[in-house]
């Protein structure tokens, strides 16, 4: 740690990591439903566990690529962070306005509108944290002593995702309209400008950890968020197949959206080939571990899993089943996830001072948690592919379908307590690091 | 080879020309010749009870047009598998429908609410949904 302002980035960390936890009980609370046993219905229905679990997916992560922005952006730009005491602002408001939107959740307090759940109300309040968020970030950038690509993707990346949230604002009176939009949020993140985020945040990494020159990885980043924005913005069109609106989105979704899985296999490539070509490693093996696997799970289940159902002709079959959740599992993990993971691994020594580089513990969460995401994606994906077959091909009636695939629910169960195990390891490692201190400054 | 320069250039270039046919297909597509979903048909019933549909977070556990939930029956062609007064009743329970055991949210809706909803699913099924309607089970037996 070369900043004393880059300690707030423990912080949100440590936010993230709290509500990953809650995460996985509303997860398993989904599964033991669908698996036949849904004791909580009365206090937690189904839609109020699916909300929490996605919403506090989505809360994590932006809490992760926030903190991740607080680590990166000083160091970059060389400059200390703006103000402290306002990052810590940002920090309380951001754990309280979503901890009061999952409460709501629980009280029938909600727009039903997938992922994008949180009310009217609270929908301001999440205005004003990101405004301050990106000033702080924008400001200290400004100020910086150099502006690198790396830093720009990065904070292009968040200033985007923070416009994007606005069209899901919108209120319809057409259902049709409403789903319409509300992909410009859903799609064009986690499509679009979350892999900018990524992106910036794999490039820092790389460069941090294999030692190649700035100059040859961050030209890659460019052709990276190229293909990526080439590929995912008419890649939208994969959603407006079948919602109402007109078939020229077959074809145009159709193309474009099976040319998304180019990005993450670029990304991949990259990640891999760094490594190859790096002669300083950085002695992080843990953080290193995390960055290509990241870059490797995301191209198997953004861009093999997604490729498989992206195409009109297979969409028509599978468009709302349990594929769909299987496909958002894998990919959510890889890009997303497992990227926060790895900004986490590389930061936490640097800011505690204790060097957990190359732990037992550490390399037993990644493979762990790694083996029961994957297994979750199996049951989800056979559990899946027969529902599609029986309902969708045989026309056998919903409910008893849902019957028939009930037991592939408790392999999904016994895969993610594997998964949870795994994500235990991570959060003692976590918390093993001790906290931020100034004696961990460098230089 | 490729410089970091042109790097730059083609992302650049690719957004900015990808954006604007994206905004072009956005406004050619929701233009009112365009229009697949009778929307001159949508009436005030209809919108109170999308606005239900909405409040409650149905999508939660149902999908509608594919979007949603994958824990309960897709309700995009629902009044013309179930009629009107299986879904008014299921709406209006006290208690939480189960007729296979799986529980829905017991909304005790008032008839005047269920009738809304109805509409909203009328409006719904009317929408040509370039063909996914003939998918959506168990409807389609007849379809196909
Ligand atoms: C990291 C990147 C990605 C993430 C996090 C992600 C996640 C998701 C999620 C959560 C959904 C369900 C959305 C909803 O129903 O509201 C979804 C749907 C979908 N995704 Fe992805 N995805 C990613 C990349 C991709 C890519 C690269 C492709 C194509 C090659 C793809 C193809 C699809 C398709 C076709 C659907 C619609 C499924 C349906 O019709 O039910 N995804 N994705
Ligand atoms: C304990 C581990 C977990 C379990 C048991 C679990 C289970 C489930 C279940 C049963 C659903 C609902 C599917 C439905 O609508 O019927 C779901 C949805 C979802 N979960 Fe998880 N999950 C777990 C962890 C995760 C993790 C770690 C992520 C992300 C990295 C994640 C991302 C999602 C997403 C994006 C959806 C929405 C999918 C969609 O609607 O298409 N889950 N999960
Ligand atoms: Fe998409």
């Amino acid at each position: 740690m070369k900043y004393k302002s880059q300690k707030v980035a423990y912080w949100f960390f440590a936010l993230s990591m709290l509500l990953l936890s809650l995460q996985l009980i509303y997860g398993l609370i989904m599964g033991f439903a669908h698996a036949g046993m849904d004791g909580l219905h009365e206090w937690i229905p189904f839609n109020t566990a699916k909300a929490v679990h996605t919403n506090l997916l989505v809360v994590w992560l932006l809490s992760g690529f926030m903190g991740a922005a607080y680590y990166i952006i000083p160091e970059e730009a060389q400059h200390e962070l703006v103000s402290v005491k306002l990052a810590y602002v940002q920090l309380i408001s951001l754990a309280v306005v979503g901890v009061l939107a999952i409460i709501g959740y629980h009280f029938n307090i909600w727009e039903g509108r997938k992922f994008l759940e949180i009310p009217r109300g609270l929908d301001y309040l999440v205005v004003v944290n990101v405004l301050l968020f990106m000033g702080l970030i924008l400001m200290t950038l400004w100020k910086g002593k150099r502006k690198t690509t790396t830093a720009l993707v990065l904070t292009m990346g968040l200033l985007f995702a923070a416009l994007l949230y606005l069209p899901g604002m919108i209120d319809f009176d057409s259902q049709v309209l409403d789903s319409f939009f509300r992909w410009w949020v859903v799609h064009l993140w986690v499509e679009g400008v979350w892999e900018l985020i990524m992106g910036g945040i794999l490039s820092f990494l790389l460069i941090k950890l294999t030692g190649v020159d700035r100059e040859v990885i961050e030209k890659w980043l460019y052709v990276i968020v190229g293909l990526t924005f080439l590929s995912g913005i008419l890649g939208t069109g994969h959603h407006y197949y079948y919602i109402g609106v007109n078939k020229i989105w077959l074809i145009v979704g159709g193309i474009f959206s099976a040319l998304e899985p180019l990005a993450f296999l670029a990304m991949a490539l990259f990640a891999v080939n760094m490594y190859r070509k790096g002669e300083k490693k950085h002695p992080n093996k843990t953080a290193l571990l995390w960055t290509i696997g990241s870059a490797i799970v995301s191209f198997v289940g953004a861009g093999l899993l997604g490729f498989a159902h992206t195409l009109p002709q297979t969409n028509i079959y599978t468009h709302g089943t349990i594929v769909t959740a299987m496909h958002g599992h894998l990919s959510f993990w890889g890009a997303y996830a497992m990227i926060v993971f790895a900004i986490i691994s590389y930061a936490l020594p640097n800011m505690t001072g204790r060097k957990f580089y190359d732990t037992a513990r550490g390399r037993m969460a990644f493979w762990i948690s790694n083996i029961g995401m994957i297994g979750m994606t199996v049951a989800f994906g056979v559990a899946g592919v027969a529902q599609v077959y029986m309902e969708r091909k045989m026309k056998v009636d919903f409910m008893s379908v849902q019957k028939d695939i009930e037991v592939h629910f408790w392999v999904l169960i016994i895969m993610a307590i594997l998964f949870i195990v795994g994500i235990t390891l991570y959060i003692i490692e976590f918390f093993k690091h001790g906290q931020p201190n100034d004696e961990a400054l460098i230089e | 080879m490729l410089s970091k320069k042109q790097a730059r250039a083609f992302f650049l270039v690719g957004t900015a020309v990808t954006f604007l046919i994206f905004i072009g297909l956005t406004v050619y597509s929701l233009g009112e010749a365009q229009d697949q979903t009778n929307r001159d048909q949508l009436s005030e019933s209809a919108i109170r009870g999308k606005w239900l549909w909405d409040k409650n977070n149905c999508m939660g556990c149902h999908t509608l047009m594919g979007e949603g939930g994958y824990y309960a029956p897709e309700l995009t062609k629902v009044v013309e598998r179930r009629g009107d007064a299986y879904i008014k009743a299921a709406l209006m329970s006290p208690v939480p429908w189960q007729p296979n055991g799986r529980k829905m949210v017991a909304y005790n809706m008032s008839e005047a609410e269920a009738n809304d909803m109805v509409e909203f699913f009328k409006w719904i099924g009317n929408v040509d949904l370039n063909g996914f309607e003939t998918i959506v089970s168990p409807l389609a037996k007849k379809n196909n």
